[in-house]
């Protein structure tokens, strides 16, 4: 399964990365390399093996809807890269002034 | 002094006095926390992490953030928006990463103990290589509650000190259930100072064979059979036991480590925190935030995550990772400690292995596996190589069974004086 330009171009959309046209070559050739060392996992037969996604076969945790000390309004927009009027200032996402 | 005034009334905590520093992806109320990235710079932490408080409340005194590997990922702590962590022996040489600025701090005896993650064998690599202890414990035991997320289903809070016994100092101070991390265990804490005398008489010990390949340098296999000796000459026995599925650790962690930072990261979007490119588009933003390790990993993560591949990859590493946990439960059906290198080799130079991403991973050889399986290790110092360089080795018990891991630990400490 080897993994194409094309292929990078695609996944850093995906990962919302801009890459340059050095970064896509150098991407393309090292997820290559890194991909064929983990192929090693296809000799393995799994069928029927459950996955792992968890050290422990923990449940949901809960806990009391009751209630707590949080952050001030003040902290919440402690480190908000623009803000004013005691909400987050955005990036323009529908393309007018 | 107030410290000394306290010890005298008899009201000091248990660390009363003690200098920690903490790795730069713990928050701290007040602080700044960077992970070392250009992403989180400026960034202010609101609250204290849980293991922070508990130390802050035992009296230990904060002196300071630590270099590291960017979001903890790295082998050699070269992967850092402030530049790399030098071995404090060979100033030519790594640190080990990715908590190479804690291991450093301490090794160099400028704190007593310091705070670092570890997620495939971000404490015990930097503490093999830098000659000091450095401790993971069982998945759960720490609260993870204001540490900064790289892969959920494997970091772990760790710990460096110089020796065994201020280890569990601190271990007996952090450990125990948090209401704040729901993966915290609800468990009683062993009370690990009581192991610390405890000796090896007795104990199980298993040497995995997967583990001592022919390719290791002889220096270095040495420093195993020396471990091995001590603890038989103290009334262990130790066998060969086989994990056969060891050689799918690095492809099984890759894949899971780099699916869950992909996902971790997509919080970095320049909108409620952290760095934000002029214009504000999110994949500047993180383009420019994120260094080239990263940047890397967030595309192998994605890529193993893609509609297509998502059985090939993630699934397939998540059955595999089962597999490796399975053989350590048979192991320790036979023994009661594991005994490896922590590292297949010792610090290696700057620049060595920065432009191969792969050779970089397998750094984690004999250490990513405790990850997978959720079980606690440390490292402790066994000599080192020709050059002077430290060697370390691994210690591994059952999940929960920190206490084994003090115990052997400490006796190994005591054999070497």
């Amino acid at each position: 399964m080897a993994v194409t330009r094309q292929d990078v171009e695609h996944v850093a959309q995906l990962a919302r990365l801009s890459l340059t046209e050095a970064e896509t070559t150098d991407m393309t050739v090292q997820l290559n390399r890194i991909l064929e060392h983990i192929d090693v996992l296809n000799e393995l037969d799994t069928s029927g093996v459950e996955p792992l996604s968890h050290p422990f076969d923990t449940r949901n945790v809960f806990r009391d809807d009751a209630p707590r000390p949080s952050f001030t309004q003040e902290e919440a927009l402690l480190n908000a890269p623009a803000a004013a009027e005691g909400h987050v200032l955005v990036p323009n996402a529908s393309g007018g002034a | 002094m107030d410290v000394d005034a306290s010890i005298a009334a008899g009201g000091a905590g248990p660390l009363a006095g003690m200098l920690v520093a903490v790795k730069d992806n713990f928050c701290v109320a007040g602080h700044d926390t960077g992970c070392a990235s250009r992403i989180l710079e400026g960034f202010r932490a609101q609250y204290d992490a849980t293991v922070v408080r508990r130390i802050l409340d035992a009296g230990a005194i904060l002196v300071g953030r630590t270099n590291m590997d960017e979001f903890a990922m790295g082998s050699s702590n070269e992967n850092s928006a402030y530049g790399p962590v030098l071995h404090p022996l060979d100033a030519t040489r790594v640190p080990g990463g990715s908590s190479g600025g804690s291991a450093v701090a301490v090794a160099a005896g400028i704190v007593h103990a310091a705070l670092g993650s570890d997620t495939g064998g971000s404490v015990r690599q930097p503490a093999s290589f830098t000659g000091i202890v450095g401790f993971k414990p069982t998945y759960g035991r720490l609260s993870r509650y204001g540490l900064v997320a790289f892969a959920s289903s494997l970091d772990t809070v760790g710990f460096f000190a110089a020796g065994m016994e201020d280890a569990a100092r601190m271990y007996a101070v952090m450990a125990g259930h948090d209401p704040l991390d729901a993966t915290s265990a609800p468990r009683a804490v062993e009370d690990p100072l009581p192991p610390l005398s405890r000796g090896v008489a007795g104990l199980r010990i298993g040497i995995p064979e997967e583990y001592v390949p022919g390719s290791l340098d002889p220096e270095i296999r040495a420093a195993l059979d020396r471990a091995a000796e001590a603890f038989r000459a103290g009334g262990a026995s130790v066998r060969r036991v086989s994990l056969p599925h060891a050689k799918y650790t690095i492809p099984v962690y890759t894949i899971i480590a780099m699916a869950e930072a992909s996902s971790n990261l997509s919080r970095y979007d320049g909108v409620r925190y952290g760095h934000r490119a002029a214009g504000g588009v999110m994949a500047a933003t993180r383009s420019e935030g994120f260094g080239p390790e990263v940047k890397r990993r967030v595309m192998l993560g994605t890529y193993a995550l893609s509609a297509g591949y998502y059985d090939a990859y993630y699934r397939k590493a998540q059955r595999v990772r089962r597999l490796i946990s399975e053989d350590f439960t048979r192991a320790f059906e036979d023994v009661d400690v594991l005994l490896t290198l922590t590292a297949p080799g010792t610090a290696f130079s700057l620049g060595e292995k920065i432009d191969d991403p792969l050779q970089m991973y397998l750094s984690d050889t004999f250490t990513a596996s405790a990850n997978l399986a959720g079980i606690p290790g440390v490292s402790v110092p066994a000599g080192t190589d020709a050059r002077g360089l430290p060697i370390g080795v691994q210690l591994l018990a059952r999940h929960f069974d920190e206490g084994g891991l003090f115990a052997a630990g400490a006796f190994l400490e005591a054999a070497r004086r």
